[in-house]
Formats: C-alpha cells, sequence, structure tokens
C-alpha cells in the first residue's frame, strides 16, 4: 500500500494486509501522535489496512509558541 | 470497535476516556466538551461577539468551527508571522475557511504592520517561539481591543496546556502558574482570553478537522523543530500510552487542587501592572516587552542579518480586513 508521511512530507510502500497498530509499531509511530486515514476516512487501531489501499499517516502533535 | 453512544463502527478510540466512537458522535462529543468548558467558566456571555485567534492549524479552525456551530458569531482574526512558504500556506487555510463558512476574517502581517518577522526577532537572541508567542499575545489583544471585542479565543488544547503545566512546574514558575487558566479576565487593557479547548487533546482536534473537512496546516512550523515545548509533549504521550488519561488529570487536578491556592499570586491579581510609555499597553516595566521586542528586531544596531534593512518602520495601523462575508 503507499502510505503518506508528513514532516518532512514523504510516500513509502508497505506491504499489506497488517492492521493499523501494526503499521504504526513498523514505521515507529507511537498510536496516540498520529492519526491514520484510509481514502480521506480514519480508521481505528483494529482496522486491516489492504496492499491495494491509500493510506496518511497524520501527525498530531504541533505547537511552539503559545 | 463500536461506537459507544450507537453501536456503529467507530472510527476514533478515545483511551483516556475509555471509550470510542463513530463520526457523527465523535463531534457530538467535541461540542459537548466545548459547550461545557464554555458555560463553566463563563467564558462567552450572551449576545457577546467573540475574536477567535486563527493561526491555520487544526486547533484554531476547529475552535472556530465549533464556535459557529454553536452558535457564536465569532469573527477571526489572523496574524501573518512571516515565516516563509509556512506562512503564506497558513494563510491560506484560515482565508478558505472564511471564506467556506461566510465569516469575518481580520488579518494583519508582522512585517507589514510592525516591521519584522519572527526570523528577524529570532536573530536577535530570542528563541523564536519566543517572539512569537509575545507578538501573538500583544498584537491579537490590541486588534481585539480597536476592534471593540471583549473576548479573544484562543486554540490551546488539553496536549497544550499539560505540555504548559509541565513546564512551569519544572521551573516552579508561580507568576506562570498563577495565569495558568482557562479564562484571564479582561479589563485594564486586557480582552478577556478563554481557552475553550481545554478539555479536548491534540488527537481530537486534529479527528475533528479530518472528520469536518476542514483543511488546515498539517506541517510543523519549522521554527518550532526541537523546541522544549514539543519535548514536554513527548514526554507526557509516553506516559499517557502507558497510562491513558494522565495528562486529563494532571491538568484536572491542578485546575481543581492548586490553582485556586495560587489566587492573587500574578502581577495582574497584585495590581502591579502599569502602562507602557510607549504603546500604553499593560506592563511592569517601562516599556512593555513587545515594544522592546520590535525595538531589537527593527533597530539596524541590533541586526545581524541583512533583511534588517526594513527596520525602524512603526505601526502603521494598515491592518486589513478579509471578509467571507460582512
Amino acid at each position: 500500500m503507499n502510505v503518506r508521511l508528513y514532516n518532512p512530507k514523504r510516500e513509502v510502500q508497505v506491504r499489506g494486509p497488517l492492521r493499523v497498530e501494526e503499521l504504526c509499531e513498523q514505521l515507529g509511530f507511537p498510536r496516540q501522535s498520529v492519526l491514520v486515514i484510509r481514502e480521506d476516512e480514519l480508521v481505528t487501531r483494529e482496522a486491516t489496512l489492504e496492499d491495494t489501499d491509500t493510506v496518511e499517516i497524520r501527525p498530531v502533535m504541533s505547537g511552539g509558541a503559545r | 470497535m463500536k461506537c459507544r453512544r450507537c453501536r456503529a463502527d467507530a472510527v476514533i478510540e478515545l483511551p483516556q476516556h475509555r471509550t470510542a466512537f463513530c463520526a457523527e458522535c465523535f463531534l457530538h462529543h467535541c461540542r459537548q466538551q466545548v459547550r461545557r468548558t464554555i458555560e463553566k467558566y463563563s467564558m462567552i456571555g450572551a449576545g457577546e461577539r467573540p475574536l477567535m485567534a486563527i493561526s491555520g492549524g487544526k486547533d484554531s479552525l476547529a475552535a472556530w468551527d465549533l464556535l459557529l456551530d454553536l452558535g457564536y458569531d465569532a469573527d477571526g482574526v489572523y496574524l501573518g508571522l512571516g515565516i516563509g512558504g509556512y506562512s503564506d500556506r497558513s494563510g491560506e487555510y484560515a482565508r478558505a475557511f472564511a471564506h467556506q463558512r461566510g465569516v469575518k476574517l481580520i488579518e494583519l502581517d508582522l512585517a507589514t504592520d510592525v516591521g519584522f518577522t519572527i526570523p528577524e526577532a529570532a536573530a536577535q537572541r530570542r528563541t523564536p517561539c519566543s517572539a512569537c508567542g509575545l507578538s501573538k499575545r500583544h498584537l491579537l489583544n490590541t486588534v481585539a481591543l480597536e476592534h471593540g471585542y471583549t473576548v479573544l479565543v484562543t486554540g490551546h488544547n488539553l496536549d497544550d496546556e499539560a505540555a504548559v503545566l509541565f513546564g512551569n512546574v519544572m521551573r516552579w514558575d508561580t507568576e506562570y502558574l498563577a495565569r495558568q487558566q482557562p479564562v484571564l479576565p479582561g479589563g485594564d487593557g486586557f480582552a478577556r482570553r478563554v481557552k475553550p479547548l481545554v478539555r479536548l487533546g491534540e488527537r481530537e482536534t486534529a479527528a475533528y478537522c479530518i472528520i469536518r473537512r476542514i483543511d488546515y496546516q498539517v506541517e510543523e512550523c519549522p521554527m518550532a523543530e526541537g523546541n522544549r515545548h514539543l519535548g514536554y509533549k513527548e514526554l507526557l504521550n509516553r506516559m499517557e500510552e502507558r497510562s491513558p488519561g494522565t495528562k486529563l488529570e494532571f491538568y484536572n487536578g491542578f485546575l481543581r487542587r492548586m490553582q485556586p491556592l495560587l489566587d492573587g499570586v500574578s502581577s495582574q491579581d497584585k495590581g502591579d501592572l502599569g502602562s507602557c510609555g510607549r504603546c500604553g499597553s499593560p506592563t511592569t516595566g517601562e516599556l512593555c516587552a513587545f515594544c522592546r521586542l520590535t525595538d531589537q528586531a527593527t533597530d539596524p544596531q541590533h541586526r545581524s542579518t541583512p533583511r534588517g534593512r526594513r527596520g525602524r518602520k512603526r505601526r502603521n495601523n494598515s491592518r486589513r480586513q478579509v471578509v467571507g462575508a460582512g
């Protein structure tokens, strides 16, 4: 599957099927620091991602000046 | 995984609440949290028109959307920081939202209206985040008062507040701890400042924007990389992974048990504030911190970058209004 990542913006290929929590672990993202989006829809950690899916792992942490 | 409210398939789990929601019920949850926060702390009075501080990021755009959906006639204000393409894109997200929702966005720009950018200020021995925070606090307050708004809304979320609290506790900074409240009262040169997102984490505000199809600046500010605030957030997130609910307990416990003991500690509470000799803003010194920053950032003698040629330009009240609707 095609996985879009941020900071910096890039795309990587990951072989499916695998669960969202496995994908996050494989790519080194703490589950609570990101949201996973499949075809524009949020998915939970239990969801299974297929080889043909387009996936985005979006970071949620932000903040400099407060 | 099923939604706790309606048993449909969930799209987001919230371990801190030991629950999960479908998209519709998650939006309901966010609205409930914000509504309760506004009511609990009497943040916005009946008929009061709030001014929402917009950065173009997920928190401020989610907060603006939530305020509008809850029935508040909130206008927005965006401050251009001059951080290259990052600021350009942030402004575009703010304008696009205002246009789509048909709401008013007031714009001002550090370089045009004051005479320096955050990268220029950062060249003068200040950290960029410190210069940025100071500029936002000063200018957004000034704009709110000039335009007749009595309440300024910011998009600080639970993660922001927990990280700031962690930093303040690490330094035992009683002045800052005393002022760390969901509502900072207005009067004496200040608009009331309120934070209706303090019950929502940043994972929730990001999810809110995704579900509501609100485009926002996802990229991190290039000048914030490696800053202390983000380091505290990473630390707290690791604790949260091991023990969900830690951040909520930390922050809510502070508000319930510690904050009341700090009543009367801050300079504002003690009545120690005078007026800045130049701009009239509240300050404990002769010149306020923002006027001192402006001097440093616009005086060629203080400058260490060639871009400083623009220096000494004073505020010219050329603030523009970009209007989505009236």
